[in-house]
């Protein structure tokens, strides 16, 4: 399933290297077309976007991002978030009791969305810490990442470290500003066959910390 | 030729202040490009008989560092054919960059938010539009007096007192050097000079080739003769050699291009000798900052120069001086 890239995405993509002024390391793998999982530290509603618009152009219009569906469903968001970014947009927090009833069900369909979401072609942008941090350590990840990679375990995960978005867009602020940030994409890794989810949620979260300590 | 300058001077409407038919700034851009065509033709000789992999990499990056002239080049030369809007939009711009390149590498916090807003979106634009409308006054106090007071004030709104001085220090300076200090080339504009009106973009061009050649000549007289270092835990890269050769050269080509300003040939030298030492002065201080914040450059916008606060540190402390001798000794 090819996609055409909405007309609007090359321009936000643009703006959006504008505004973050970001620099892109490669130091654990190249760019590459196939199908992937990169995850990354949250710190700023910008995350998704700069990631989304620092990855090239023919990968771009085969990765989608993860994003929460409380802030990203209605108005101008939820137009962009679905018909330019192609987000996938999920119950946040779906893993943990959230007064659901059924909170393992609700985890499990959400699982089973994002497989569906990518299909055979798409790659996912992912926020393991499920929340925005306040950018100064990462959080421990949630569950999510563990069960996705279970769901998929061909696929390789690519740990991405954002630096300086958090300052560039810090929780609670609505204008940016124009600073330089800086992403670094580490090696690829994926989920061994018997690994422990607490054992795997460490080893990436510590991949992750690493390329911070690298920069 | 004189179609050439013919096209050039009828470009820029007289009201702005900017070359009506001006055959000298025509020929300065004609040097320029020589000097580029040059340069480009050197690169082409040094990269077919480099021998040894440490000269390969060095010519690599001269050859990139003069691919990036010929783009800095076109764009400031298509700025300054606009008119003084032109200049003025593009030394806010580099303004900007700088900002953010400098503002990247210090520690600022969550409080500083607004803070650098106001720095990034009203005090960086008002201090160009108050050269626009030539208000030299408050040009000259706005951000030394008043940007100076408002930013720790801001700060202090926020309650955030962890590192408070530092953090206010560090973002003044960053005002001080990024946007006032640079704000002065473009505010030569500005100066009425009796027997000069209408040539003032000369005297930014003037400022501008003998800051940058002074950064090129001295770059040449440290690859080829530099032995000394001056100051090692700075810059490994700064030599006597090159600071001596460097100033030197830069101050001739400063008399030898007298032609363009008001100053005679001997105040023409003295001028560049002032701009030239405070380049290196500003190299020297930016190199200081970079080392304390551990970064080689700061960024990588331009190829092979590092970022837009690496190429114009020199500038940004020849501005103000230059600026301020040709307005105490030139204009009444």
């Amino acid at each position: 399933m090819s996609v055409k890239a909405h007309p609007l995405a090359m321009m936000i993509a643009a703006l959006a290297r504008g505004v973050s002024g970001v620099r892109v390391r490669w130091e654990g793998c190249c760019p590459d077309p196939k199908q992937r999982i990169y995850f990354a530290n949250h710190t700023s509603h910008l995350d998704f976007v700069v990631l989304w618009s620092s990855l090239p152009a023919e990968i771009r219009a085969r990765t989608r991002p993860v994003a929460a569906k409380d802030y990203w469903q209605s108005g101008v968001r939820a137009y962009l978030a679905q018909k330019v970014f192609r987000g996938v947009l999920v119950q946040r927090g779906a893993t943990h009791a959230t007064g659901s009833k059924h909170p393992l069900a609700d985890a499990r369909a959400v699982i089973e969305q994002l497989a569906e979401a990518m299909g055979e072609t798409e790659s996912l942008i992912f926020f393991p810490e499920g929340t925005r941090g306040a950018g100064d350590s990462i959080a421990p990840f949630r569950s999510g990442l563990y069960y996705l990679a279970k769901r998929r375990p061909e696929i390789e995960l690519v740990p991405v470290y954002i630096e300086n978005l958090n300052r560039i867009l810090p929780k609670g602020e609505v204008v940016p500003v124009p600073l330089v940030c800086l992403l670094t994409f580490g090696a690829p890794m994926q989920v061994g066959e018997a690994e422990h989810k607490q054992i795997f949620l460490e080893r990436a979260h510590a991949a992750l910390c690493d390329l911070h300590r690298k920069g | 030729m004189n179609w050439l300058i013919d096209r050039v001077g009828q470009v820029a409407p007289a009201h702005w202040a900017l070359p009506v038919r001006d055959p000298q700034l025509t020929w300065l851009f004609v040097g320029v490009l020589g000097a580029l065509i040059l340069a480009t033709l050197i690169g082409m000789v040094l990269e077919k008989t480099a021998m040894s992999d440490a000269a390969r990499s060095t010519i690599e990056n001269l050859n990139a560092r003069i691919r990036a002239w010929w783009k800095m080049c076109a764009i400031f030369a298509l700025t300054m054919l606009i008119g003084q809007i032109g200049s003025l939009v593009l030394f806010a711009l580099l303004s900007l960059l700088a900002l953010r390149e400098y503002i990247t590498l210090m520690p600022t916090r969550r409080g500083d938010h607004r803070t650098l807003l106001w720095s990034f979106f009203f005090i960086t634009p008002l201090q160009y539009c108050l050269i626009g409308i030539r208000w030299y006054g408050l040009f000259a106090i706005m951000i030394p007096a008043f940007a100076f007071l408002f930013i720790p004030t801001r700060i202090a709104i926020t309650g955030d007192t962890e590192h408070f001085l530092e953090r206010s220090a560090k973002i003044q300076f960053g005002i001080m050097i990024c946007l006032y200090s640079l704000s002065y080339a473009p505010a030569l504009l500005m100066l009425r000079i009796p027997g000069f009106e209408g040539r003032n973009a000369r005297l930014l061009l003037y400022l501008v080739i003998v800051a940058q050649m002074s950064d090129v000549l001295k770059y040449v007289w440290g690859k080829l003769f530099g032995r000394h270092k001056i100051v090692p835990r700075v810059s490994p890269n700064k030599t006597w050699e090159g600071f001596v050769g460097g100033v030197l050269t830069a101050t001739a080509l400063g008399a030898a291009l007298w032609w363009v300003t008001p100053f005679t040939p001997l105040q023409a030298a003295g001028m560049s000798l002032v701009i030239a030492l405070l380049g290196a002065a500003g190299g020297l201080v930016m190199s200081a900052i970079k080392r304390d914040a551990g970064v080689k450059d700061f960024g990588s916008t331009i190829e092979g120069h590092g970022g837009i606060l690496d190429r114009i540190d020199s500038l940004c402390f020849a501005a103000p001086v230059f600026f301020h001798m040709v307005r105490y000794f030139f204009v009444p």
